[in-house]
């Protein structure tokens, strides 16, 4: 399929989620500060940033699990607000936190979830069937759910998320707390998924490497988009690569880079960082004129890391850091 | 700002119409309907009970609080009661009360499990169903109640054992009031658990009222000659009105003296009044019914 019949085919298709001038506030503090966006249908939508930046806020209003203060969104056409059950019908959910009855084997979780979505029961086996099969858990469908390891269990809320064959499945934080394997295995089902089903995916990711698997992703920060682009486009936005050098006296060397060579520097994760055009060329010219001892040098090519620090003027890991508070108010609430 | 939501525009190397895997089994949810809510409250009714199957541990617990009281507190006490008795066995007297106790114990913890599903998680799952929030709760009532249910028709196994026959119309009466008890037990569970977060505030909730309750009620003492503060709060206290008859049906079965009867079994009275049997378990059902119309509400108002 050509680029041309990709936006032809999505010019004649509603969007699958459209956010206009969407709020959330908690009392003093506002998590989510009046944002717009389209979700195209068929697409993997990423919303990226630090922990408390507002994404799960923003899933949780999607998903008519937290009433919006301001605003309005549609989900598969329906208002979040006004036509809950519509949207609730039409949408797969899978949290941060397991939602699994440990207790329940996977086929009665799953069997439990087809009843209460009312999932017509012709085809209830044939649907559980498929969507644990595409998880590699059909052999383990009568353990109890409990025995799972953290990878087993999150799978296995993607294939109940899937069940009743949603037009968009949320993802909060799909691979939070897993290991690397286990979370490239993760992005493997959901990739095949793309492939055999006809579905949106809505994430939230605060890794800068997963939304790399994204068509589109958003970054937010203080629960605002600052920027939304195809990764490849973001990227390409910032142009410059990285630099970052350990040197002996830090302030000395943020003010000889500013003086000397004109550029801004701050520290990021305990290194000098800044961002020049062909960063291979200027180190030598940084060693030759700094005036600074310097420890060590990185050069690195623009990474999304780039684009969100060249958009907020801090690291992902940085902004985490400070995001601590507001996340830990957020989780307060949604415990209710 | 550079975002692009204004244009609808889908990334190069977008989705295949198609699916390229194996056939899809495509499923249609329908709307909300009646027949959708009542699939919901069975399902959540059968939650309830796959999980009260494999928990032995619970069953084999449950039942040892009530043989507790009825043979080792009630056999101990015999000694000492008999001549106030009439002649009945104490642990005779006790058995309608420790009924109702093992009742409501197995009622307040089923209830219990919908804070532990919320501190698991799993009550999120429900209630993001599209479904009525009230099929969740009702479903988890009549779990409780089902689960209460069987727990007391073991408790009525042992009945020979205190001296009561075995008439299959008392059972038939017995089960009745254990199960309106422990349906409404359970409402009054689940509306607590509805606004409680935490295991321990809904067990030191549970310790603040049910104990009370339960001494109150006169499970373990006759009604009649009361101090006075003591048989207003025995008349406030709901669970009178559920021991109250479960003994009448027992001992309507007993051949025991008129003298007897009056003073283990002078019923309830408002005022002087006598209040009928039926009436009794009404005022049980009323409370349930309120304990759960307001748990349906606390849940369909929570987001």
């Amino acid at each position: 399929m050509t680029y041309d019949g990709a936006a032809g085919a999505a010019a004649t298709r509603a969007p699958a989620v459209s956010v206009r001038g969407l709020g959330k506030r908690y009392g003093e503090v506002e998590a989510v500060a009046g944002i717009d966006f389209d979700v195209v249908a068929g697409e993997t939508f990423g919303f990226l940033g630090p922990n408390g930046a507002g994404k799960s806020t923003t899933i949780g209003v999607l998903c008519t699990l937290v009433k919006p203060t301001g605003g309005r969104a549609t989900v598969a056409g329906h208002d979040v607000a006004t036509e809950r059950d519509d949207v609730r019908r039409n949408i797969g959910l899978v949290f941060q936190d397991t939602t699994l009855d440990g207790y329940l084997s996977a086929e009665q979780n799953l069997r439990l979830h087809a009843e209460l979505y009312g999932v017509p029961r012709g085809v209830v086996a044939d649907r559980m069937r498929q969507v644990m099969e595409m998880v590699g858990l059909w052999e383990r469908r009568d353990s109890l759910v409990r025995t799972f390891s953290g990878g087993m269990k999150r799978r296995l809320e993607i294939a109940r998320g899937l069940l009743h064959s949603p037009r968009v499945l949320f993802l909060d934080e799909p691979t939070v707390g897993l290991d690397p394997q286990t979370r490239s295995s993760i992005w493997g089902y959901i990739r095949e998924l793309k492939a055999r089903e006809d579905i949106t995916i809505f994430l939230t990711t605060h890794y800068m490497d997963e939304a790399e698997y994204c068509d589109r992703i958003a970054i937010m920060d203080r629960g605002k988009i600052i920027v939304l682009d195809t990764p490849e486009a973001l990227k390409a936005s910032v142009g410059r690569d990285r630099v970052q050098i350990a040197t002996d006296d830090d302030d000395a060397a943020i003010a000889a880079l500013r003086e000397r060579f004109g550029l801004d520097a701050t520290v990021a994760e305990g290194l000098v960082t800044f961002a020049v055009e062909s960063g291979g060329a200027f180190v030598p010219r940084l060693f030759e004129g700094l005036g600074v001892p310097i420890r060590s040098v990185s050069v690195s090519r623009p990474s999304l890391d780039d684009v969100f620090m060249s958009y907020t003027g801090t690291t992902i890991r940085d902004a985490e850091a400070t995001a601590g508070d507001r996340n830990r108010q957020f989780a307060k609430m949604m415990a209710r | 700002m550079t975002t692009t939501s204004g244009e609808l525009t889908a990334p190069a190397g977008g989705r295949e119409d198609g699916p390229a895997g194996a056939p899809v089994a495509r499923v249609h949810v329908p709307a909300r309907s009646l027949a959708g809510d009542l699939r919901a409250i069975k399902i959540v009714w059968q939650r309830e009970m796959i999980r009260f199957s494999r928990d032995r541990l619970r069953i084999a617990t449950s039942l040892l609080q009530p043989l507790l009281f009825l043979f080792v507190l009630g056999g101990g006490l015999s000694r000492l009661a008999s001549t106030g008795t009439h002649g009945v066995d104490l642990r005779t007297f006790v058995y309608p009360g420790v009924l109702a106790m093992a009742v409501m114990f197995t009622a307040i913890f089923s209830a219990a499990s919908i804070v532990w599903d919320r501190e698991f998680g799993f009550l999120r799952e429900m209630l993001v169903a599209p479904v009525r929030r009230g099929s969740i709760v009702l479903g988890k009532c009549l779990g409780g109640a089902t689960v209460a249910g069987i727990q007391g028709l073991i408790v009525i196994a042992l009945a020979g054992l205190v001296h009561v026959p075995y008439s299959p119309v008392m059972i038939l009466e017995l089960v009745a009031l254990l199960v309106l008890l422990a349906f409404s037990i359970t409402a009054f569970g689940v509306m607590a658990a509805a606004r409680i977060n935490q295991m321990q505030s809904f067990m030191a909730l549970t310790q603040m009222l049910v104990m009370p309750m339960f001494f109150i009620s006169g499970a373990m003492f006759p009604l009649a000659g009361l101090p006075a503060w003591l048989a207003f709060l025995n008349r406030v206290d709901p669970l009178t009105y559920a021991v109250d008859p479960l003994r009448r049906t027992v001992f309507a079965h007993l051949a025991i003296s008129p003298a007897a009867r009056a003073a283990l079994v002078p019923g309830v009275t408002w005022f002087g009044w006598h209040v009928p049997g039926l009436l009794e378990a009404g005022v049980v059902a009323l409370i349930g019914i309120v304990m759960l119309t307001i748990a349906i509400w606390e849940f369909g108002r929570a987001e």
